[in-house]
C-alpha cells in the first residue's frame, strides 16, 4: 500500500510541475500537491497569490472583493460571458500546479416572505481528457464513477436535477439553478456517438444506479429531442438536436437514499474518503457537514443537481477541462419551523455550525445577499463581515457579505461559524419576477380536456421572446388544431413552432414555440386533448391518483432589472450609462411550471372476479341462446305414437297392411 | 333458453304471462314496494366500514387547541361584515396573508333568469376569497378545499373555524396535498362561479375573473356552516347536484371521528338510534332514508358542496345543528374533528374510490348499496316489460274474428301516422314547457298583476294544464276513427318508452327514478281507452309528475316533521317549482328538463289513450 502510495504521488508531482495556464478566482488559495500525497512524503506548499494578501480585511471596515460572482443560472449566454470574463491568474511556471481544483460555496437569501433561501455549489475543475481513446485511471477530486460515464458513453454534457417540491417564483424571486419538481435530465451526446438511443438508454440505467433514482424509468416514451430550448452551456461546436437527450420524471420522490449518492461525489463530503485520505482531519469539513439529511428535508423545497461540461481553461480556450458542478438549493420555511419568529442561524437551519473549510478546495466561502439590507435595516446579520462582493445575479445587481471559511479569522473566539440573520422588519416589498409560468388542467369528466399554459410577462414596458417547451405523453392525445396562443385577448402568433406528434406507447408530444411577450400581460397557450383508454397492464399500481404530465419549460432572455433602473447612474459615471450595456441589458432565465396531474378513465379493477363471472354469464346464456335460436331451423313435429301404436305398425308392416 | 327454442313450451310460457299479467303485475308492484321499505330495516343493510386502507390503518392526533380564538375571529370578521355591509375582502385578504396562505380573490357576477324571491337576489355580484397552504416539498399537483360560505345570516363562527384551522395547519410540516381555504359569497353561485374559475369552464354563462392561483386537482372538499352559537351535533350532507353523491368513504370518515372524538352526528338531521326492532326505531330509520330518497330525487344541492360533484371532487357538507340541548360541542372539538378528517385525507394516495358511489343511508352506521336498492325499481320496471310483452302478443295474434277479411286488413295496420303523431305533439308540449315560462315572464308581469318569478311558475303550470287539453283527438283528424290497435301500438310504444326513461334515470339519481316509477308505472299499467272516463282521468292527473311533486312536498315537510297547511303547502309548491327551474339555469341541474322534456311527453302519451275513441 505503501509503495502504491509512493509511486502514485511521485507521478502526480511530476505532473505538477508541468506549467500551465490556471483559472482560478483572483484571491484564492491555491492549493498544490496531493494532499493524500503531502501527508506521506511530498512537501506542502501553500502558495497565497498577491491578491489575496491585499485583500486580508482590515477590521471594521468594509471592503469590496474583487471577486465576480459567477452567474448562477446556466445558460449559454451566462456561460459565454463566464468564460470570457473570469479573470485569470498567471502563475509562474515553477509553481506545480493542479490539474484539478475544488471550490465550494454557499449563498444564503433571506427572501421576502421570511423564508430563507440556502444554495450550495461544489465545483471540481479537472484538465483531462476522457475521450481520444486514452484511458483515465487515476482520479482525485473528480468522481471516477462519473468520470467512468463519461468517457464509456462519450457525454459531452450531462445536467440531472432531482427536486421535492416546486419553486414558488412569486414568493421567492427567480432561483439561482431552476428546475422542475421531480428528476430531470439533459444530456449532449459527442457527435462520434452512432446509437444515440441505445447510448441514451444504457446512461439511464447506469445512472439510475448511481444516483439510487428511478432514472430506468426514462424510455422512449417520455425522452425527447428539443430543437431549441436546451442549448449546450459548455464550449461546444455541436448544436445539432440529434445528440440531445431530454426527459424529466414528475413522479421521482426524492429523499435520503439520493442525498448520500449526491454527497459521496463531493471530496469533503463522506465519512470513507476522510479516514483513507485525511486521517487528521475531523470526520467531515467544509460546507458538507451542513448537509444532513433530517433538515435539508424539512424543508419547503429541496433540490440537488449535478451538472457536467466542458470548459476552456483559458482565455484563448488552447485547452479545456471538465467542471463538475453539484449543486444543492433549500428553502425553510418560516411557519412551520421557525414557530412565526423571524430568525435564522446556521444551527437552524443545518443543526450545525461551520468549523473549517474543506482542507482540499481551493476556495471556500459563504455569501450572504444583503441587497435589501445595505444599512442593515431589515435584518441584522451576526457576525458582521466587513468583506463585501457585488454581482449582477439574474440581471440585478446584488450585495453580499462574504464570509471566507479559509481564513481563521472568520470563525472567531468560539472556532465555529454560526451566522445568525435577525429580522428587524418585515416591510419591503418584493420584486416581482418578470417572468413567471403557470399551467393547469381545464375541463372535467374524463373524456377531453384543456391544458392552459399561462406565461406572465411583469416588465412594464418591454416585450420578450420566450421559448416554450411542453412534452406531454402519449395517452394524452393533443388535438394541435385547438392550439392557441393569445395575449391581451389578441391572437398572438408565435414566430417559431417545432412540434413533434406523438405516437402511441413509442414517443411523447414535443411542442416547441417562440412566442413575444408583450410588455405587462399574461399570454394563455391552449390545446385540448382527449384521455386515451389505456391497457389494462398499461395502468400504474395506483391508477386513480392519476398520470402526471411533467413541467413545461419556458427559457427566455429577459431584460435586466439593472438595464430597468434608470436612477443607477448616481453609483456610475455618466457616460458609462447612456446606452445599456450588452451583458448587462438581457439575462437569461429557465422557468419551470408546475407539472400536472390528469385522471384517465380508469377501469374498477377491484372487480375483476365480477367482471369475469358477469362475462361469462352473459356470453354462455345471451350469446348462446340467441345463436342458437337464429341458426336451428324449426320443424313441426309428428306427434309421437304410442308403444302400442308403434307395435302395432311393426306388425302391419309385416303384414303388408298401411300403418295406423 | 330452451324454454324459447321450443315453439310448444314457449306458447306455453306466453300464454301463462299473458292469461295471468295483472296478477302478476300486481304482485310485482307489491314487491317492489315492500322491497324498498325493508331497506331501512336494520338487519337487512349493511354496516359501513372504511374500504380506502391509506384513511383506515394510520392512526392520526387531533390537536387543534384554539377554537376559542377561532370563535374570536369569528366574531371579529362578522363585525367587519357588518360593517362593510357583505364580505370583507380586505379584511380576510389581509388575515390570511397574516396567517402565511397565499391570498388570492375572484369577482363574479351573475344575472338570474327571474328573480330568486326565496333568497331576494336578482343580480347578483360578490367575491370569493380563497387562501391556499403550499404543502412544504409538494409539487402543486393534488389540493384539498375547505369552504365556509359567506351568507347574509349567521355563518361566522364557521368563518372564523376556518382562519383558526388555517393558521393551525400552517405551522405544520406533515401536508402532502395543498390546502386551500375557501370563503365564498352568494353560496352556491359563488361556489359555482369558483369551480367554473378553478376547471375553466362556463357552463351556466356566468361572469367570473380568472383565478390567478391554483393547487392542482382536488382531491376532496369540505364545506362548513356552522349556523348558531350553538352547536349540540353536527350533520352530514352528502346529497349533491343531480342526485350525485360522494364516495362512501367521506361519510365513513366523518362518522369514525364523530365517534373517536364523541361528538353527536346526525345524518337528515336525524340521530341513530339503537332500537331498530322496535316499530319505533324502524319508522325513525324509514324517515332518515326517506328524506334521503327525498333529498336525493330533488336533484339541487343541498350544500355547497353539492357542485364539487360534477368534477368529480369528493365532498360533503358539515352542518352544525342546535336540537339537543342537553349536548354541547365546544369549537375546539369541531376544530380537531376536521383536522383529523384532514390529516386523513391528506394521506390518500389515490383519489376516494374505493368505496361505494351509489347507496343510500337509513342512519350514518348503515347504508344499503345500488345491489340491495336496484331491485326494488326492478320489480317496478318488469310491470312495464309484462304489459309490453301482453301487448305485443296481442298484437301478434290475429284477431279472432278471422272469417271478417276486410275488418282485418284495416286493423292491422295502424299507421305510423296515428302512432308518430301523438308522441310529436306531446313531445311539443314538453318543449313549450321548457321554454315558455322563462320566454314570456315579461310579457305575463305586463298583463297580469304578478312577479316575476309567479309569472315564471303559472306559465309554466299554465302549459301544464294546458297540455292536458290539446293532444288527445289527434289520431281523428288523420285516420278517421281510432281503431283498437291503434292504441295498441301506442300505448306499447309509450310502455317502452317510459321503461327506458325510468331506468336511465334511476341508474343515475335511483330515487328520482323511483318515485316516477312508484307513480307512473301503475298509470301505464292500468290506462285504456276502455275505463270508465272520469274516475281514470282523475286516478291519471293525481298520479301525473305535477301532483307527485305536490304530494312530495307535502311529505317532505311530514318527514321533516314540520307539517304545513294546505295553504302554506301550495306556496311551497310555487316555491319549489320556482327554485328547480331556477337550479337549472344557474347550476345544471337536471331533474326541471328532464320532466319537462321527457316524463310529462311520456305521460301525455297515456293521456292520449285514456281519450282514444
Amino acid at each position: 500500500m505503501a509503495a502504491y502510495r509512493y509511486g502514485y504521488s511521485a507521478v502526480l508531482f511530476i505532473l505538477c510541475g508541468l506549467s500551465v495556464f490556471l483559472v482560478t478566482n483572483g484571491q484564492e488559495t491555491i492549493l498544490t500537491g496531493d494532499d493524500g500525497a503531502a501527508a506521506v512524503d511530498s512537501p506542502q506548499t501553500v502558495t497565497e497569490t498577491a491578491e489575496q494578501t491585499a485583500e486580508q480585511p482590515a477590521v471594521e471596515e468594509r471592503q469590496w472583493e474583487v471577486t465576480e460572482v459567477e452567474e448562477a443560472s446556466p445558460d449559454e449566454a451566462a456561460a459565454d460571458k463566464q468564460d470570457a470574463s473570469a479573470p485569470e491568474t498567471l502563475v509562474p511556471p515553477s509553481v506545480p500546479r493542479p490539474k484539478d481544483d475544488f471550490q465550494e460555496e454557499l449563498v444564503i437569501r433571506p427572501l421576502h416572505s421570511g423564508d430563507i433561501y440556502a444554495s450550495f455549489q461544489f465545483r471540481t475543475l479537472w484538465e483531462t481528457d476522457f475521450m481520444r481513446g486514452n484511458k483515465v485511471s487515476h482520479y482525485r477530486l473528480f468522481p471516477k464513477s462519473l468520470g467512468q460515464v463519461i468517457s464509456k458513453f462519450s457525454v459531452r454534457e450531462l445536467h440531472i436535477s432531482f427536486t421535492q417540491g416546486y419553486w414558488r417564483t412569486m414568493q421567492w424571486g427567480q432561483p439561482f439553478l431552476p428546475a422542475p419538481p421531480g428528476a430531470e435530465l439533459w444530456v449532449w451526446f459527442q457527435d462520434s456517438v452512432t446509437d444515440v438511443d441505445g447510448t441514451w438508454k444504457e446512461l439511464t440505467n447506469v445512472l439510475s444506479g448511481i444516483f439510487c433514482a428511478s432514472l430506468n424509468f426514462i424510455d422512449s416514451t417520455n425522452t425527447v429531442q428539443p430543437s431549441a430550448s436546451f442549448k449546450p452551456l459548455g464550449i461546444s461546436n455541436v448544436t445539432d438536436h440529434r445528440f440531445l437527450r431530454y426527459a424529466t420524471l414528475p413522479r421521482e420522490i426524492v429523499c435520503t437514499e439520493n442525498l448520500t449518492p449526491w454527497k459521496k461525489l463531493l471530496p469533503c463530503g463522506t465519512k470513507s474518503l476522510q479516514l483513507t485520505e485525511l486521517p487528521l482531519f475531523s470526520l467531515q469539513a467544509g460546507l458538507a457537514v451542513l448537509l444532513k439529511s433530517e433538515k435539508l428535508f424539512h424543508s419547503s423545497f429541496h433540490s440537488q443537481a449535478v451538472h457536467i461540461r466542458p470548459v476552456c481553461e483559458d482565455w484563448q480556450c488552447k485547452t479545456t477541462s471538465w467542471e463538475l458542478r453539484q449543486t444543492l438549493s433549500v428553502v425553510f420555511d418560516l411557519h412551520t419551523s421557525g414557530q412565526g419568529k423571524r430568525e435564522w442561524s446556521l444551527f437552524k437551519m443545518f443543526s450545525r455550525t461551520l468549523t473549517d473549510a474543506c482542507p482540499l478546495a481551493s476556495s471556500s466561502k459563504v455569501y450572504i445577499d444583503i441587497t435589501d439590507n445595505p444599512e442593515g435595516e431589515q435584518f441584522e446579520l451576526i457576525p458582521a463581515t466587513p468583506l463585501l462582493s457585488q454581482a449582477v445575479v439574474l440581471g440585478d445587481r446584488r450585495t453580499f457579505s462574504v464570509y471566507d471559511l479559509t481564513q481563521q479569522i472568520t470563525f472567531g473566539a468560539v472556532r465555529s461559524l454560526n451566522l445568525l440573520i435577525r429580522w428587524k422588519s418585515t416591510e419591503g416589498d418584493m420584486l416581482r419576477p418578470l417572468l413567471h409560468g403557470e399551467r393547469y388542467v381545464a375541463g372535467y369528466g374524463l373524456q377531453t380536456g384543456e391544458i392552459h399554459t399561462l406565461m406572465y410577462n411583469n416588465h412594464p414596458y418591454r416585450s420578450f421572446p420566450v421559448l416554450l417547451l411542453d412534452s406531454v405523453p402519449w395517452y394524452l392525445r393533443l388535438y394541435i388544431h385547438t392550439l392557441t396562443v393569445t395575449s391581451k385577448a389578441k391572437d398572438n402568433k408565435p414566430s417559431y413552432i417545432h412540434y413533434q406528434p406523438s405516437k402511441d406507447r413509442v414517443r411523447p408530444h414535443l411542442l416547441e414555440m417562440l412566442v413575444q411577450l408583450p410588455p405587462n400581460s399574461v399570454t394563455e397557450v391552449t390545446v385540448q386533448f382527449e384521455r386515451a383508454l389505456l391497457k389494462w397492464t398499461e395502468y400504474t399500481p395506483d391508477p386513480n391518483h392519476g398520470f402526471y404530465v411533467g413541467s413545461s419549460v419556458l427559457s427566455s432572455l429577459v431584460p435586466s432589472i439593472v438595464a430597468m433602473d434608470t436612477n443607477s447612474t448616481q453609483e456610475r459615471p455618466l457616460f458609462s450609462s447612456f446606452f445599456p450595456c450588452k451583458e448587462e441589458s438581457s439575462y437569461f432565465v429557465r422557468v419551470y411550471t408546475e407539472p400536472l396531474l390528469v385522471n384517465l378513465p380508469t377501469p374498477d379493477f377491484s372487480m375483476p372476479y365480477n367482471v369475469i363471472c358477469l362475462t361469462c354469464t352473459v356470453v354462455a346464456v345471451g350469446y348462446g341462446s340467441l345463436y342458437n335460436l337464429l341458426t336451428r331451423s324449426f320443424q313441426i313435429e309428428e306427434p309421437s305414437l304410442g308403444l302400442a301404436k308403434r307395435i302395432a305398425n311393426i306388425i302391419r308392416k309385416m303384414r303388408g297392411v298401411p300403418p295406423l | 333458453m330452451g324454454l324459447l327454442s321450443d315453439p310448444n313450451r314457449r306458447r306455453a310460457l306466453i300464454s301463462l304471462l299473458t292469461r295471468l299479467n295483472t296478477p302478476i303485475c300486481l304482485v310485482c308492484y307489491m314487491a317492489g314496494v315492500a322491497w324498498f321499505m325493508g331497506l331501512a330495516f336494520e338487519p337487512f343493510t349493511l354496516r359501513t366500514y372504511m374500504s380506502e386502507n391509506a384513511m383506515g390503518s394510520t392512526m392520526v392526533e387531533e390537536r387543534f387547541p384554539a377554537g376559542e380564538r377561532a370563535l374570536a375571529t369569528g366574531r371579529e370578521f362578522a363585525a367587519h361584515k357588518k360593517k362593510v355591509g357583505g364580505m370583507p375582502v380586505d379584511w380576510l385578504v389581509k388575515t390570511m396573508q397574516a396567517r402565511g396562505l397565499e391570498v388570492f380573490t375572484q369577482s363574479f357576477s351573475r344575472t338570474l333568469p327571474f328573480p330568486d324571491e326565496n333568497k331576494e337576489r336578482y343580480m347578483v355580484k360578490g367575491t370569493n376569497v380563497y387562501g391556499i397552504l403550499r404543502a412544504p416539498r409538494a409539487p402543486r399537483t393534488e389540493a384539498l378545499v375547505l369552504s365556509a360560505p359567506c351568507s347574509p345570516g349567521d355563518n361566522n363562527q364557521a368563518v372564523g373555524l376556518l382562519l383558526g384551522l388555517a393558521q393551525y395547519f400552517r405551522n405544520q410540516i406533515y401536508w402532502a396535498k395543498d390546502i386551500i381555504f375557501l370563503v365564498n359569497e352568494h353560496d352556491l353561485i359563488g361556489m359555482q362561479a369558483w369551480l367554473e374559475g378553478y376547471h375553466h369552464t362556463n357552463t351556466t354563462g356566468m361572469d367570473w375573473s380568472p383565478l390567478q392561483g391554483r393547487g392542482g386537482s382536488i382531491q376532496a372538499a369540505l364545506s362548513l356552516e356552522l349556523s348558531s352559537d350553538v352547536i349540540t351535533s353536527l350533520d352530514l350532507v352528502l346529497e349533491g347536484l343531480n342526485g350525485q353523491l360522494p364516495n362512501l368513504d367521506l361519510a365513513n370518515l366523518f362518522y369514525a371521528f364523530c365517534q373517536k372524538i364523541g361528538v353527536l352526528c346526525t345524518i337528515q338531521g336525524k340521530l341513530q338510534r339503537n332500537d331498530w326492532d322496535s316499530v319505533s326505531g324502524y319508522s325513525h330509520a324509514v324517515q332518515t332514508m326517506m328524506l334521503m330518497v327525498m333529498k336525493q330525487a330533488s336533484g339541487r344541492p343541498w350544500g355547497d358542496h353539492g357542485l364539487f360533484l360534477r368534477y368529480h371532487i369528493e365532498a360533503a357538507t358539515i352542518k352544525g345543528i342546535n336540537s339537543f340541548r342537553q349536548y354541547k360541542t365546544d369549537a375546539t372539538t369541531i376544530g380537531r374533528l376536521l383536522e383529523g378528517m384532514y390529516r386523513k385525507l391528506n394521506n390518500l394516495l389515490e383519489r376516494l374510490h374505493q368505496s361505494y358511489f351509489f347507496y343510500l343511508m337509513p342512519s350514518l352506521s348503515h347504508f344499503v348499496s345500488i345491489g340491495y336498492y336496484m331491485p326494488a325499481f326492478g320489480l317496478l320496471t318488469v310491470i312495464l316489460l309484462l304489459r309490453a310483452l301482453d301487448l305485443w302478443v296481442q298484437l301478434a295474434t290475429p284477431p279472432t274474428r278471422t272469417e271478417d277479411g276486410v275488418a282485418d286488413i284495416e286493423q292491422s295496420s295502424p299507421g305510423v301516422l296515428s302512432v308518430l303523431t301523438p308522441l310529436v305533439i306531446s313531445h311539443l308540449t314538453g318543449v313549450a314547457l321548457y321554454t315558455l315560462p322563462i320566454r314570456f315572464q315579461e310579457m305575463a308581469v305586463e298583463h297580469f298583476p304578478v312577479s316575476e318569478t309567479e309569472a315564471v311558475v303559472l306559465t309554466a303550470i299554465a302549459v301544464y294544464t294546458a297540455g292536458l287539453a290539446l293532444p288527445h283527438n289527434t289520431h281523428r283528424f288523420l285516420s278517421g276513427e281510432g281503431t283498437e290497435q291503434g292504441w295498441r301500438v301506442l300505448k306499447l310504444v309509450a310502455v317502452l318508452y317510459l321503461a327506458v326513461l325510468l331506468g336511465c334515470t334511476a341508474l343515475i339519481n335511483f330515487s328520482l327514478g323511483f318515485i316516477l316509477a312508484l307513480t307512473l308505472v301503475p298509470v301505464a299499467a292500468f290506462v285504456t281507452p276502455h275505463i270508465p272516463k272520469v274516475l281514470s282521468a282523475f286516478i291519471l292527473v293525481i298520479l301525473s309528475p305535477a301532483c307527485t311533486l305536490l304530494f312530495s312536498v307535502f311529505f317532505f315537510q311530514e318527514l321533516q316533521e314540520m307539517p304545513v297547511s294546505f295553504q302554506d303547502g301550495w306556496l311551497l309548491y310555487l316555491s319549489v317549482i320556482s327554485q328547480g327551474i331556477l337550479d337549472h339555469f344557474l347550476y345544471g341541474s337536471l331533474v326541471y328538463p328532464l320532466i319537462a322534456l321527457l316524463v310529462y311527453p311520456c305521460w301525455l302519451l297515456f293521456w292520449n289513450i285514456l281519450f282514444w275513441k
